[in-house]
């Protein structure tokens, strides 16, 4: 991935995104034009259904908090030039350790506790399943990429098996744990509002939005202001030019994975201590497959992704809104929508790119050259 | 500085006689890369049955303009004129069946195939193959014969020699027909001895009526080789020459634009004791080949070691080997009195630790982070040291008052920071790569092709800092394929040929012919 040495960043990262965001909205509006809908009223619903409704914003933010966790992770092994697509498998695994951690410990100890040791547990159990793929890779050269989709399906197969047969609550039919203790999870903020005298719209957002805004901070610390920052994206830009610098190449890989396995696995404390309470089977809905569109579309750095990350979180519930809304538009044409959105500004992303330079050269270029 | 920026124009072309015929004439090219001009109003012409030096500093826009000439560029103006007619040079395939030949500098062959194979690449003579290759060899046979150009027809072009492999480009283009060759920087993996034999192959194709365009930045080739030269600068061409009317100094002086002086002054200084001792050192690539034989020296203390070798000897590998990149496999390297022995914890980190700085021969693989700003490359391998941190953090402000010293010290342009490095000019690449290894004060530098595509001031600069390095009581150990160099830079120099060392003589006795003959593992002294 490069970006254009010819025209100005403000082009690149600003414009040529909204183009691409667009084309994706034009393109959409034609099938919804197809199946005899009005493409402008679908995106009122759309917009409102995202951010006007009681509780909208909050349910944006809430799928908006998914998929900064997702984002980051693919965006720091991009840095690396690895390319992480077991965001969904770290998720899911980073759950298993929400839900062992919190089975485990909370009949015996305070809720506070189990809490911060349960996002330590998804973390922790993250990490480890950006690690196995990362230690391949680096030691062994089995190419990431394949890797990592493999333990996904790993990681489904054993959730699966593990609810199914060993952690699900007795005499239920249903692949779920018990429920959480009371006193165990992450408030969510309509909750923490009333508290404090204000009354907003129920809505599934909670503190976890708190952690995703730190974690991005801390992101852009580490990769831009550290040493280690500094060694991944030697490596990322060129792996000679690393070994020459004396850096461990495998070491830093396997950290690297590390830690984008751990910060995809943060989706499960939104998910399990945010919202569900309990461990259950799924959960993950493919917020780490759009976690890989959102760093490519936020140029994998944490301000773009929160900004794409807010476009999706917004896409996903306006998206629910126009399912509720339209009879003819179903699940699968909002489905659809996302997928276009993907398809340009993350596979497409580059597709703008020589017209806008000729454009700014035919406007721009000649003068400084004269 | 004497500005000589009005040599262009009419007073030059008259060195060209105006009655010969002309082969080619460019008029008035322009050509824009974006912001770049990187040929602005070029007129050129270069009479049939002559040789046409072009020479220039890189980004002088030599390659562009062949380039436009051989049809993979479209200029954005002017007229291009072959033997009096104008004609439309719109693609490579136009230009060959004009009659234009080009040897690019990175041959353009297939490995795999044999030598009759590649010279027939494009023009195979007949639909099947085998019928082809009878025709097509018997014409071969012929031209090989007539020009001199000695190849096996049988042979993988992977197993042959670089010097049989661009004769094989040269029947490649004259197969398909040309009367016009154009030969990008022909000379940068030959030996001594090749060179010749290539200037002889030049100089009968001459003969018979064959134009040749020859780009280079070896003034000494112009001189003996050429006909007429013209010198390219900033994308113009400044002036024209009759060869036998000019003088190296005079080329010089156009390409860079003002004096330089290309002779170096070598401080006297005693040598001290041993800093680097390697001993029996043998090395196998990933590939089970030999790179390394049995190689022993010493460096010592103000000393520069040059070894000289035609490129893929074995020297970057034995570069490799002592800067910490590669794992030593065999024999034993004494470092400030510290020993490695084969497969000892031993890198790039380690070798920094203890003295050893390394100047790559590849900048942009391994000097530099082409995308990184000045800054960050400026700290590459030293990223770690307490000067430029505090904990796990970049201390900025640190770099930078560091970085911001060091591009003003070596002359680093544009002196700023926090500029893309991959926006330098190679030289100035080269020069910021040299200064951060000089500021570490190492106690041994390893240098590989400190001036490969580096432009002539830049290499004044470079020698200059390497001499100054040198009179601290640095040993340094000079890897390079350009034999001048190794023979002004060095104090003692030992040849390499297939892994081994095959030679080693002081500078002052040294000749280029000896050289070149231990080069091509003709001679053992």
């Amino acid at each position: 991935m490069s970006d254009s040495n010819i025209i100005p960043k403000w082009l690149s990262v600003g414009l040529i995104p909204l183009m691409n965001l667009f084309l994706a909205f034009c393109v959409s509006g034609l099938f919804i034009l197809f199946i005899g809908e009005n493409p402008f009223r679908a995106i009122s619903v759309m917009i409102k259904g995202a951010f006007y409704y009681p509780g909208a914003i909050g349910y944006t933010l809430y799928y908006t908090t998914n998929f900064i966790f997702t984002g980051l992770a693919v965006a720091l092994a991009f840095h690396a030039r690895l390319f992480n697509i077991g965001g969904e498998g770290q998720a899911y695994v980073g759950g298993l350790g929400v839900g062992l951690v919190c089975l485990v410990f909370d009949q015996h100890v305070v809720g506070f506790l189990v809490t911060i040791l349960a996002i330590l547990g998804s973390v922790i159990f993250g990490a480890i399943w950006g690690i196995i793929p990362g230690y391949l890779q680096a030691k062994r050269g089995s190419h990431i990429v394949i890797t990592t989709i493999m333990f996904n399906f790993i990681a489904a197969a054993l959730m699966v098996y593990l609810l199914v047969n060993v952690i699900i609550e007795p005499g239920q039919m249903s692949p779920e744990t018990r429920d959480f203790a009371s006193g165990v999870g992450l408030v969510q903020i309509h909750i923490l509002a009333k508290y404090l005298g204000l009354d907003i719209a129920m809505s599934p957002l909670n503190l976890s939005f708190i952690v995703a805004l730190t974690v991005s901070v801390g992101f852009w610390f580490l990769v831009w202001r550290t040493k280690f920052g500094y060694e991944v994206r030697s490596l990322g830009h060129s792996e000679t030019a690393a070994i020459y610098a004396g850096i461990k190449v495998s070491s830093t890989i396997i950290i690297v994975m590390a830690i984008s396995g751990g910060l995809a696995g943060l989706v499960a404390i939104n998910e399990l201590l945010g919202v569900h309470n309990k461990l259950l089977l799924g959960f993950t809905a493919g917020y780490g497959f759009t976690g890989i569109a959102v760093a490519l579309m936020g140029r994998n750095h944490p301000f773009g992704i929160f900004l794409a990350s807010l476009l999706f979180g917004a896409l996903y519930q306006g998206g629910t809104e126009l399912d509720f809304e339209f009879s003819s538009i179903t699940r699968e044409m909002v489905l659809l929508i996302q997928g276009l959105i993907i398809l340009f500004s993350g596979a497409l992303a580059y597709m703008l790119n020589p017209l806008v330079e000729r454009a700014y050269l035919k406007y721009y270029g000649n003068y400084s050259s004269a | 500085m004497k500005n000589i920026e009005n040599k262009e124009g009419s007073e030059t072309i008259e060195s060209l006689p105006s009655s010969t015929k002309l082969a080619i004439e460019l008029k008035n090219i322009t050509k824009r890369f974006g912001h770049v001009v990187a040929n602005s109003d070029v007129n050129l012409k270069v009479s049939t049955g002559t040789i046409h030096g072009i020479v220039g500093e890189n980004g002088a826009g030599k390659s562009t303009l062949m380039n436009i000439l051989f049809g993979l560029y479209k200029p954005d103006s002017g007229m291009i004129f072959l033997n009096g007619q104008a004609v439309d040079v719109n693609s490579p395939e136009k230009s060959i069946a004009l009659g234009i030949g080009m040897v690019h500098q990175h041959f353009m062959l297939v490995p795999t195939f044999t030598v009759l194979e590649n010279a027939m690449l494009g023009n195979e003579g007949s639909m099947f193959l085998q019928s082809g290759e009878e025709f097509v060899l018997d014409r071969l046979r012929g031209l090989s014969e007539n020009y001199g150009l000695d190849v096996d027809f049988e042979a993988i072009i992977s197993e042959t020699p670089v010097g049989m492999q661009q004769r094989v480009e040269i029947l490649k283009a004259l197969n398909r027909g040309a009367k016009i060759l154009i030969l990008d920087e022909p000379t940068g993996v030959l030996t001594p001895q090749e060179t010749i034999g290539l200037f002889d192959i030049l100089r009968s194709l001459r003969e018979q009526g064959v134009t040749i365009v020859l780009i280079t930045h070896k003034l000494k080739e112009i001189m003996s080789i050429t006909d007429t030269v013209s010198v390219m600068r900033g994308g113009k061409v400044v002036a024209n020459f009759s060869t036998e009317k000019t003088s190296p100094e005079e080329l010089a002086e156009n390409m860079v634009g003002r004096k330089v002086l290309l002779s170096i002054k070598k401080p006297t200084l005693k040598v001290g004791n041993p800093v680097l001792e390697v001993k029996n050192v043998s090395h196998e690539s990933k590939d089970g080949v030999n790179v390394l034989k049995d190689i022993s020296f010493d460096l010592r203390q103000g000393e520069i070691l040059g070894i000289a070798g035609v490129a893929g000897n074995g020297q970057s590998e034995l570069l490799d080997i002592l800067s910490g990149i590669e794992t030593l496999q065999r024999g034993k390297i004494t470092v400030n009195d510290k020993t490695i022995l084969p497969y000892q914890d031993w890198n790039s980190k380690k070798a920094r630790e203890f003295g050893v700085a390394h100047v790559p021969e590849d900048r942009h693989k391994r000097g530099l982070v082409l995308p990184f700003y000045n800054y960050e490359n400026s700290i590459l391998g030293y990223h770690r040291n307490e000067e430029y941190s505090s904990g796990f953090l970049m201390d900025k402000r640190k770099i930078f008052n560091f970085v911001d010293d060091l591009v003003e010290n070596f002359d680093v342009r544009p002196r700023s920071s926090s500029i893309s490095s991959s926006k330098l000019s190679g030289g100035n690449q080269q020069k910021l790569v040299l200064a951060r290894e000089i500021e570490s004060n190492p106690k041994i530098l390893l240098v590989g092709q400190p001036t490969r595509g580096v432009d002539i001031g830049a290499i004044e600069r470079i020698y200059e800092d390497l001499m100054k390095l040198k009179s601290k009581g640095t040993a340094i150990l000079l890897v390079s394929v350009e034999l001048d160099e190794i023979m002004s830079l060095s104090d003692r120099i030992i040849v390499m040929n297939q892994g081994s060392i095959v030679g080693e003589t002081n500078s002052s006795d040294a000749t280029e012919l000896d050289l070149g003959k231990m080069m091509s593992g003709l001679e053992k002294v």
